[in-house]
């Protein structure tokens, strides 16, 4: 199956790109690894228009790509394409402190999803731990849900957030309506937890709470790893894209969390520009997403350096291969650590273990090698054509849930 | 400065760890030369089948040496004595493998009562009961610290300017780097792993064909390998190519390797891969390393195409007999360098 432009990832980037692309007139196809469209923000969101012209091809994981290009993807074969654009979003950032292997411990955005897909979580008590905007979201959708949220714990400064909202105000009525969802939620700054026990988490305070489950978001890493495989440049851990968002890679676009995390309206304003410049259309000139507001952002919840040393030696810090501090601390580059105790080894390929060994150790997890996605060892054969896809567009405008 | 060491070995793979820990219990001082991550080159690419070969005195030696070190060796190294399965797709190939040493022969039923994964309608198979499995990058790095080896970074360009009583060449597919004239080609091989299946096979398994495989000449070829990780993970194998020097993928190697190693174990099809992986095997025209003097005090220990981890340690005996003067434990000769030029 041949498309004038590919679209990967159907989150607010990768939307707003397939919207902007199809006033050209091109075919354009757009595959996202989740059952319907909307990303990390409006996952499970009744209603979104996908755009006449689009064919979307939900829960399709790439895998790997070869040049001029041809995608290959689980579980619907190869897909072949002149142009790309990559709107990979981002996960969340994990640190290790005691006791966050344990259940009753998620991830602030996976706990979100979870509730968003239906797990049950009324009269929970929850503490919301971690840094940055994204706390306040996953707090007003799990009371919403019912839960009773023990309090947020946000590890940056009150002083550092209060002047941050007055750097860009035009942020300030959503951080009100999500605190107006959240009366009578302590809000602490500049607080973090140390230690989770079953049904108990202790703060840097010295506090301990009584909760059933700890929701932790530090953070997001951006999904680079496709833009990788291709070989587009980073910088810094980000994708380096010009005006017209072009990577450094002929015919690769990127859009969203990927060049650099600065939330939905950056996202949706890149995948404008993606959209429209990969398909040959004028580019708007104005931006209001600059650099300096993800830098501003970055830098309001730079992470505390005692978060980076809350794990004891017993502390598991590769999940998979149940790798522990004490036996990675002693190594000094990511390669030889990897090899004696296979940390980054294991099914998630380094994907939760390498932004942690970066931030403990200063180590660059780079290996970056097809399957990027664990897929059926039958699905590395596959080269036919996908089959159309059973729904028309006008079903897939309106994803339920099953 | 401190003393000259008594020898330098150029190689921090599998192979020089094993003759620095062979030559250090032996007093000598060893410094070891690498350009790269200790047990990073085709040591870290390898299955880690400790496996005899028919014939070949060097690896019936190196077993034994495998079975004497496994209860010194650290938890980590995944030392599993969990035996071969040489498979047997037709009665022909049942037949030839009654010939092998020291096998226990299985019938179709034993087969399968074996491996119920295997797919119908094989004719049965010959179980090697001694071979085993290894995490090599481990050992590798548990015999640099039993030998106290000084390990040196850096690349070496040349032999000459390195000063000690004797100076060992490990360098195994790059040698030709060094030495262009010795008769060594790089043979590119594939690997992938699963995730975690335990239970789905229990012996490592590879077709009787696989001895055509590696020992014959022809560019590409596939045999049936697979290997059940202590882990509960699969490592399939395996490809062979000559000419191809890049480390990416080949996919139609990939595919070939796969659709091959399907036929023999269906379920293999629906098992999730984690990862992909190429490596370097280092080729002699017969298959054998290159193991002794080469000229003056430059003795080589190389060539060990898809074996080096198993004969490791026997290299590492032959190696430590010559330079120290002692009698071998076996007949150097089938591995002697001379024997391709004189
Ligand atoms: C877990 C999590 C929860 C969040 N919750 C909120 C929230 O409640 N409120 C808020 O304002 N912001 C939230 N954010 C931040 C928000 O995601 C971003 O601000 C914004 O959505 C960025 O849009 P995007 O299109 O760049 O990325 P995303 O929305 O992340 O979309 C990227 C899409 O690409 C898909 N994808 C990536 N790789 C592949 C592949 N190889 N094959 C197929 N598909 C692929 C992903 O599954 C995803 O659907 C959250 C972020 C995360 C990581
Ligand atoms: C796909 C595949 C599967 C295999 N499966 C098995 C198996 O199941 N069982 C088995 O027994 N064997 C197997 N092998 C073979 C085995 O991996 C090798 O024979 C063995 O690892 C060789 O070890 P080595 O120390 O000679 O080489 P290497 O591990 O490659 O070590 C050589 C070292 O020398 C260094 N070096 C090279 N040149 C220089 C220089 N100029 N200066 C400084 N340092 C230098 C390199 O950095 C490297 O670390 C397999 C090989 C492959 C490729």
């Amino acid at each position: 199956m041949t498309f004038d432009v590919a679209i990967l990832g159907a989150g607010p980037a990768g939307l707003a790109a397939a919207r902007a692309a199809a006033r050209s007139g091109k075919s354009i196809v757009l595959i996202d690894d989740n059952f319907a469209p909307g990303g990390q923000i409006w996952r499970g969101a009744s209603q979104i228009e996908l755009p006449s012209g689009v064919r979307f091809y939900p829960q399709t994981r790439l895998f790997a790509v070869d040049p001029g290009f041809t995608l290959h993807t689980e579980p619907l074969g190869t897909i072949h394409t002149t142009t790309l654009i990559l709107a990979t979003g981002a996960r969340e950032l994990f640190l290790p402190f005691p006791g966050w292997t344990l259940p009753g411990v998620f991830g602030a955005g996976g706990l979100q999803a979870l509730v968003k897909a239906g797990a049950d979580i009324k009269g929970k008590r929850v503490l919301v731990a971690g840094s940055g905007p994204l706390l306040l979201a996953v707090a007003a959708t799990l009371r919403k849900r019912g839960a009773r949220i023990a309090g947020i714990a946000e590890q940056a400064n009150f002083g550092t957030v209060v002047s941050f909202l007055k750097k860009y105000p035009a942020k300030l009525p959503q951080a009100i309506a999500l605190r107006a969802r959240l009366i009578g939620v302590p809000y602490m700054t500049g607080v973090w937890p140390t230690r989770f026990e079953p049904r108990q988490v202790t703060l840097s305070t010295g506090r301990t709470l009584k909760i059933d489950y700890l929701a932790c978001g530090f953070g997001l890493v951006p999904n680079t790893e496709v833009a990788q495989h291709l070989g587009c440049r980073l910088d810094d851990g980000f994708v380096a894209v010009d005006s017209r968002q072009r990577t450094t890679v002929d015919n690769v676009y990127c859009a969203g969390e990927p060049t650099g995390i600065g939330g939905l309206d950056k996202a949706l304003e890149e995948g404008e520009r993606a959209g429209a410049a990969a398909t040959g259309q004028p580019v708007s000139r104005k931006r209001s997403h600059t650099g300096a507001f993800v830098r501003d952002l970055a830098a309001t919840f730079a992470l505390h350096h005692q978060l980076y040393s809350l794990a004891g030696p017993e502390t598991i810090l590769c999940r998979c291969e149940q790798v522990t501090h004490a036996t990675l601390a002693p190594y000094r580059e990511w390669r030889d650590a990897k090899l004696q105790t296979r940390c980054g080894m294991g099914a998630c390929q380094g994907r939760i273990c390498g932004p942690i060994v970066h931030h403990l150790f200063g180590w660059t997890a780079t290996s970056i090698r097809p399957p990027l996605v664990p897929v059926p060892a039958a699905s590395l054969l596959t080269t036919e054509t996908p089959p159309e896809p059973e729904n028309d567009r006008s079903d897939n405008a309106h994803p339920s849930n099953p | 400065m401190t003393p000259s060491p008594d020898v330098v070995i150029v190689g921090a793979g599998i192979v020089g760890a094993a003759c620095a820990y062979e030559l250090a219990q032996a007093g000598a001082r060893v410094e070891v030369i690498d350009q790269s991550t200790p047990g990073s080159g085709a040591t870290a690419a390898g299955m880690g089948h400790l496996v005899m070969l028919d014939g070949d005195e060097l690896s019936r030696l190196s077993l034994d040496l495998w079975h004497a070190l496994a209860k010194d060796l650290p938890k980590q190294a995944e030392f599993w004595n969990c035996g071969t399965i040489w498979i047997a797709a037709n009665d022909d190939e049942l037949n030839a493998a009654k010939t092998k040493p020291g096998v226990e022969m299985l019938d179709a039923s034993q087969l399968y009562q074996a491996e119920p994964n295997l797919r119908p309608g094989l004719a049965g198979g010959a179980l090697a009961t001694r071979d085993s499995v290894v995490y090599a990058p481990v050992v590798t790095r548990w015999l640099l610290e039993q030998a106290k080896a000084k390990i040196t970074s850096a690349g070496v360009t040349a032999f000459d300017t390195l000063h000690a009583g004797a100076v060992i060449c490990a360098t195994g597919a790059l040698t030709p780097k060094l030495l262009p004239n010795l008769p060594i080609k790089p043979r590119k091989g594939h690997l992938v792993i699963t995730d975690r299946y335990p239970r789905l096979v229990h012996h490592q398994l590879v077709e009787l064909g696989y001895l055509q495989s590696a020992h014959g000449d022809s560019n590409e070829s596939v045999a049936f390998n697979v290997q059940p990780r202590p882990t509960g993970q699969l490592l399939i194998g395996s490809s062979r190519q000559y000419g191809v020097e890049t480390e990416s993928i080949d996919r139609h190697m990939l595919h070939r390797m796969l659709r091959h190693a399907f036929e023999y174990l269906p379920a293999l099809r629906d098992c999730n891969v984690i990862r992909t992986w190429t490596g370097f095997r280092a080729s002699t025209p017969d298959k054998l390393p290159l193991i002794g003097r080469l000229r003056d005090h430059l003795y080589l220990a190389t060539g060990h195409e898809g074996l080096g981890i198993t004969t490791s340690l026997g290299t590492a005996k032959l190696i430590a007999a010559e330079i120290l003067g002692r009698t071998p434990p076996i007949p150097p000769e089938p591995y002697r360098p001379e024997r391709f030029h004189g």
